[in-house]
C-alpha cells in the first residue's frame, strides 16, 4: 500500500483545560471517503480543523499525504513551520464549512476565482473560465454573477464547494455541509459531494447524513468524547455496531 | 382548495377606499413648526443687524477662499494620516504579540485623553522640548538632523495633531469593523491557503468597510469643523481668515455666518460623498441595492431616476 492521504497517530488537542480530543489513530487512503460520525461535543469537527492546521494539536503525530501537518522533523525535534509554508500546505486540502463562509463582498465567480489567482497566481481569465467550468458542475450555470445573500443555501454551499475544488486540492474536508440547510435543499449538495466521490476524490466527512455514509463511505468512523469508538466499513458499523454508545446514537439518528 | 378556486372565479376584490383616521396631533405639530420657521426667517430677513450684503460681499472673497482651500487642506491630510494610522493602529491591537497590542493600546490612551487643542499647542511649540530632530539608528549614528524651529510650521504643526489624534480614534472605528466581520470568513480564506496579511486585505477589510464608513463619514465631517481650532497657532484656515477680517473691520456676525456657510456647504457635500460610499461597500450585503429610503430619495434627487430601479441589474430575479 501506498502512503496513506491522512495519517492520525494518538492526537491529542486541548482548548485551556478542555480536552477535546483524546488520542486519536486513524488513516484515510487515498481515493477513499470516509465518514466521520457522533454526537455533537465529540470531536469530530476539531479533528477535521486540525488537518488543515486551522487547529494547533497538542501531541501525537498527524501527517498529510506523508508530510506532519504545521511542523518538519529534523532529528528528534519538531520545528513549526513558517506561516507561508503552512498556508502552501492548506491549499492543497480544501475545506467546505457547515455555514458556507462565502465571501460576502465578491460575487459567486469572485469567491471561486479569489483563492487561485491569489496564492496560486493563475492569470485571470484562465481562472474564470476554469470557475465557470467548475459552477457549471455543481448546477449554478446561471448564478455566476450573484452574491452570497441572493442565493440560497443549497446554493452557497455548491459554490463553497467548488471555491475548494478550484484549488485542485488533493484531500477535501466537508464540516457538517448540509447541518445548516433546508431539508429539501440537502439532497443537491450531497450529489454533488457523491459526484466527487466518484471521480476519486480523497473526502474525510464530519455529517449526520446517515443515507450518504452508507452510500457513499468507503470507512465509516463513529467517535464519543474525543475517542474513536468504532470504525469500519458502512455495512459493519451503520447495521451491526458492536459498542453500546454507536447504538444509543445510532437508534437516535436512524 | 374551494375557497382558492372562488378567488378566482370572483376575480380580484375592489380596492379598499376606507375614511382615514384623522390625525388632529399631526396638523397641529405641523402648525407650530411652520410658525416657529417662519419666524425665524422673518427675523433673520428683517433684522438688519445680520448684514446680509456683508455676507454676500465677503461669501467669494479671495482670502475667505483662501482660508477655505487651508481647511480642505487641514481636513484631507489629516484625515489620510488618521485613516492610514487607524488600520495600522487597529490591526496591531489585534496582534497576538502582546508588545505590540499594548503599545497600540498606549497610544490610544494617550491620544484620547488629552485634548485636541493641547496636542495642536503642544506640536507647536514641540522646538521648546526637541530643538533638533535626528532621524537615524535608535541610540546610533543619526541619519538626517532637522531644525524642529524651522521644519514645524504652524501648518505641519496643525496637520500633525489633527492626523495623529484622529489615528486614535480611527483606529477603534476600524476595529471595530473587524471585530464585525464572522470569524467563518477568516477560517475560510486561510483554508485556501490565503496568509494573514492576504486575509485582512481582501476579505476582512473589504468586509469591514460596511461597519468603518459610517462613522468614518462622522469623522471626516467633525474634522472639517475641528480644523477650526488650528486658528489658536495662527494657521490661516477659514475661521483664521475670519477672525483677521473682523477683527479690522468689527463686521463679527456677517462674517462668521460666512464661515458657517462654507463649513455647511462642505459637510453636506461630504454627506453626498458618504452614501455613495456606503452604496459601494454595502455591495452583496443585502439582497437589494440602495433599499434604504434616504439611499433612494438622495438617488431621486441626484439623479432623476425613477425611485425603485434597481441599479443592478439582475438584482431582483433570486429565489
Amino acid at each position: 500500500m501506498s502512503e496513506p492521504m491522512v495519517k492520525a497517530e494518538a492526537v491529542h488537542k486541548r482548548f485551556g483545560r478542555n480536552e477535546v480530543l483524546k488520542g486519536i489513530d486513524l488513516e484515510v487512503a487515498a481515493g477513499e471517503v470516509m465518514c466521520l460520525l457522533g454526537p455533537s461535543g465529540s470531536g469530530k469537527s476539531t479533528f477535521l480543523r486540525c488537518i488543515n492546521h486551522l487547529e494547533k494539536i497538542n501531541s501525537g503525530r498527524l501527517s498529510v499525504d506523508g508530510e506532519l501537518v504545521g511542523y518538519r522533523q529534523v532529528g528528534d525535534r519538531l520545528h513549526e513551520l513558517r506561516e507561508a509554508e503552512v498556508a502552501r500546505k492548506r491549499a492543497e486540502i480544501g475545506m467546505v464549512f457547515q455555514h458556507f463562509n462565502l465571501f460576502g463582498h465578491m460575487t459567486a465567480l469572485g469567491n471561486v476565482t479569489c483563492a487561485p489567482i491569489l496564492v496560486k497566481g493563475i492569470a485571470r481569465e484562465q481562472a474564470r473560465a476554469r470557475a465557470r467550468e467548475l459552477l457549471d458542475r455543481v448546477g449554478l450555470g446561471d448564478k455566476h454573477d450573484s452574491y452570497p445573500a441572493q442565493l440560497s443555501g443549497g446554493q452557497q454551499q455548491r459554490v463553497a464547494i467548488a471555491r475548494a475544488l478550484a484549488m485542485d486540492p488533493k484531500l477535501m474536508l466537508f464540516d457538517e455541509p448540509t447541518s445548516a440547510l433546508d431539508p429539501e435543499l440537502v439532497g443537491d449538495v450531497l450529489e454533488v459531494m457523491k459526484g466527487l466521490a466518484r471521480d476519486g476524490m480523497t473526502m474525510v466527512v464530519v455529517t449526520h447524513e446517515m443515507g450518504f455514509a452508507r452510500e457513499v463511505a468507503d470507512e465509516v468512523v463513529f467517535m464519543d468524547g474525543g475517542v474513536v469508538v468504532e470504525s469500519g466499513s458502512p455495512a459493519d458499523v451503520l447495521a451491526n455496531p458492536r459498542h453500546e454508545r454507536t447504538r444509543a446514537f445510532l437508534s437516535k439518528v436512524l | 382548495m374551494s375557497s382558492v378556486k372562488d378567488t378566482a372565479e370572483r376575480g380580484r376584490p375592489e380596492e379598499i377606499r376606507a375614511v382615514p383616521v384623522r390625525h388632529v396631533g399631526r396638523w397641529v405639530a405641523g402648525a407650530i413648526v411652520l410658525v416657529v420657521a417662519v419666524a425665524l426667517v422673518n427675523s433673520a430677513v428683517t433684522n438688519s443687524r445680520f448684514q446680509w450684503s456683508v455676507v454676500g460681499n465677503y461669501l467669494f472673497d479671495h482670502r475667505i477662499l483662501e482660508g477655505l482651500k487651508v481647511t480642505l487642506e487641514l481636513t484631507v491630510v489629516a484625515m489620510a494620516i488618521g485613516i492610514a494610522l487607524g488600520v495600522l493602529l487597529a490591526v496591531m491591537r489585534l496582534s497576538p504579540n502582546k508588545l505590540v497590542s499594548g503599545a497600540s493600546w498606549l497610544y490610544i490612551w494617550f491620544f484620547r485623553g488629552t485634548p485636541v487643542l493641547v496636542q495642536i499647542f503642544f506640536w507647536y511649540f514641540i522646538a521648546a522640548l526637541y530643538p533638533m530632530i535626528d532621524l537615524g539608528i535608535p541610540f546610533g549614528p543619526a541619519l538626517v538632523h532637522i531644525n524642529a524651529n524651522t521644519a514645524i510650521t504652524p501648518f505641519t504643526a496643525g496637520i500633525l495633531a489633527l492626523g495623529l489624534n484622529e489615528g486614535a480614534y480611527m483606529s477603534e472605528i476600524v476595529r471595530a469593523g473587524i471585530i464585525s466581520v464572522d470569524e467563518g470568513q477568516a477560517d475560510a480564506a486561510r483554508s485556501l491557503g490565503m496568509t494573514r496579511l492576504q486575509t485582512m486585505r481582501r476579505i476582512v477589510l473589504p468586509q469591514a468597510m460596511r461597519v468603518i464608513i459610517p462613522p468614518t463619514g462622522n469623522e471626516t465631517i467633525s474634522m472639517l469643523k475641528t480644523s477650526s481650532l488650528v486658528s489658536a497657532i495662527a494657521v490661516a484656515e477659514l475661521l483664521y481668515v475670519v477672525q483677521a477680517i473682523y477683527a479690522v473691520n468689527f463686521k463679527t456676525i456677517p462674517l462668521l455666518i460666512v464661515a458657517s456657510i462654507w463649513y455647511l456647504a462642505c459637510t453636506s457635500v461630504l454627506y453626498v460623498g458618504q452614501y455613495y460610499l456606503e452604496r459601494h461597500y454595502g455591495r452583496g450585503s443585502s439582497r437589494e441595492q440602495g433599499a434604504t429610503l434616504p439611499g433612494m430619495v438622495l438617488r431621486g434627487v441626484l439623479s432623476f431616476r425613477r425611485p425603485g430601479e434597481s441599479a443592478r441589474p439582475g438584482g431582483g430575479e433570486h429565489r
